[in-house]
């Protein structure tokens, strides 16, 4: 039933890459948009009917702006690592499917880049080694701030990795699968796995927000503290490249909740599958914006209080509970 | 609760409200249960449904905040001291400076210079008649002190200039000619108050 030609894969890469960088950049100005409601602003007016071409203003901005490289900066590293943030989130997406398959042209299309069987595996991992961006980045660009950032980004991801990972446990435990289109055919025969595993899907909600660096955990770049964190020495299009791979990890962990726990891409009622997960996708970024507008940040020992001393024994309650459930 | 409350400042006679807070938990069992019940008591939904309700008020019920500034222009009081405005008398159209100086002398920028020479009907007129907007401090001590309410505090608040200090001189500030019928008697910054003839007493002879 599969099948993979090179073409195809190239072509679906470049889809991605494409179609991803082009909804990151759209993303921001959704989020000054739904911010600036949330706040009775009205956002970007002036550049194109609404502000829409207020991302190819801004797109311009960072092309034409001096790519600064500090003079006891660690050179190479310092250029690397934003490679290193925007890379990862790409490839983290190569194995995650977003559509129902489907045919075009006479050709079936599976719609998901790389069908490896780890697929979870592969995207935590993915965006685990995403990490190295931040760290790099801070450590290699001669700030106290950028250090404090990379110090923060070592302590948060790796706390909430444990976490994220835990609390997948569970579900894994349920479909038996790590494929993520196993976890869509789960959806098919079950009642969504958000009724069955509540808590994980919390958990995973909290942990996502600490891994993709959203508000109320965005402790590695907190302006009120430490200026810009990792990204303070950063300009231009580098800068840029942190933030088109943190807008790609956003969608990353919106496509998996959908996927995992919200029912995916089977047909919803009346609602097409197609449809039905953009629309998930759509409320899980939503819900991002709207937790940054209504939610202050949290203190970093807070913070790593709640992933030890709260999340991780929670996670593995639920996984205790739900052996046992599967057991008897 | 009244102002004069806030405004005695003797310790210990203050009658101040003490608000109920729960008592700090001690043990670690009772910050255990602490963290339970506002974890649980869902508290953070409300921050939820707060930015959602102002969201659906801004963009449903016309209740965005936002002043396109150049296109929209929020009205501004009478007594709005900006650039000044020069007057005229309403009857014959002759500008109602005097040439008494008292603005010049009483501008504590010293932004005001003036020149005034007799005319040919023994009444002073003014020959030159300049104010510095670049050292003017907008205080309104001339609208105050000028006796004919000839100088007065227009609404014209957008001075941004290229140059860096803009001078401006009495035939630009003064009311055109062709303006005349359109000029209001000025209620705002220096003017007389509405109830000035109720509040005129005599002058008791006692003293």
């Amino acid at each position: 039933m599969m099948e993979v030609t090179y073409l195809g894969v190239i072509i679906k890469a470049i889809l991605i890459l494409a179609i991803i960088s082009a909804i990151a950049g759209f993303g921001t100005y959704i989020e000054r948009k739904v911010l600036a409601f949330m706040q009775r602003r009205l956002g970007p007016m002036n550049v194109g009917p609404y502000g829409l071409l207020q991302i190819a203003a801004d797109g311009i901005k960072l092309f034409t702006k001096e790519d600064f490289i500090p003079q006891n900066a660690n050179k190479l590293i310092f250029m690397v690592a934003p490679i290193i943030t925007a890379a990862t989130a790409f490839i983290a997406l190569s194995a995650v499917p977003v559509f129902p398959d489907f045919t075009i042209f006479g050709i079936f299309v599976p719609s998901i880049a790389a069908d490896v069987n780890i697929g979870i595996l592969f995207v935590l991992g993915m965006m685990a080694a995403g990490l190295y961006g931040p760290l790099l980045a801070g450590m290699s660009q001669a700030n106290k701030w950028g250090l404090i950032g990379a110090a923060r980004t070592a302590a948060q991801f790796i706390s909430y990795e444990v976490v994220t990972g835990l609390s997948l446990l569970a579900p894994i435990m349920m479909v038996g699968s790590l494929s993520l289109i196993d976890f869509n055919h789960y959806n098919e025969t079950h009642p969504w796995m958000v009724f069955m595993q509540p808590l994980a899907f919390v958990l995973f909600l909290i942990a996502g927000f600490a891994e993709t660096n959203r508000t109320p955990f965005d402790l590695l770049e907190n302006e009120a503290e430490i200026i810009a964190g990792y990204a303070t020495e950063y300009s231009g299009m580098r800068w840029g490249m942190f933030f088109i791979g943190e807008y790609a990890n956003m969608i990353t962990v919106a496509v998996l909740a959908s996927i995992i726990f919200l029912g995916g891409y089977t047909d919803l009622w009346f609602i097409p599958g197609w449809l039905a997960i953009i629309l998930k996708i759509a409320f899980m970024f939503f819900l991002m914006l709207w937790v940054r507008a209504s939610w202050p940040h949290v203190r970093p020992d807070q913070f790593m209080w709640l992933a030890w001393k709260v999340l991780m024994p929670l996670a593995v309650i639920n996984v205790v509970i739900t052996g046992i459930v599967i057991m008897v | 609760m009244s102002l004069e409350q806030f405004k005695n400042r003797n310790v210990g006679t203050q009658n101040y409200r003490m608000l109920d807070l729960d008592p700090t938990p001690v043990t670690g069992w009772d910050k255990f249960k602490q963290v339970v019940r506002r974890s649980l008591s869902l508290e953070l939904l409300v921050g939820l449904k707060v930015t959602l309700r102002e969201m659906i008020k801004a963009l449903f019920f016309g209740k965005m905040h936002t002043t396109k500034y150049p296109f929209e222009k929020l009205p501004i009081g009478p007594r709005y001291r900006a650039i000044h405005e020069m007057k005229r008398l309403l009857e014959s159209g002759h500008y109602r400076c005097i040439g008494c100086g008292l603005c010049e002398k009483i501008c504590p920028a010293d932004a005001i210079r003036m020149d005034t020479h007799y005319g040919e009907n023994q009444r002073k007129e003014v020959s030159e008649y300049t104010i510095n907007f670049g050292r003017c401090i907008f205080c309104g001590y001339c609208a105050e002190v000028c006796p004919e309410l000839a100088i007065v505090h227009g609404g014209r608040y957008e001075t941004a200039s290229e140059q860096r200090a803009s001078f401006s001189l009495f035939e630009d500030m003064l009311t055109p000619i062709d303006q005349l019928k359109n000029q209001k008697e000025f209620p705002g910054y220096g003017s007389v108050s509405v109830q000035a003839d109720k509040n005129i007493k005599k002058t008791p002879l006692a003293y």
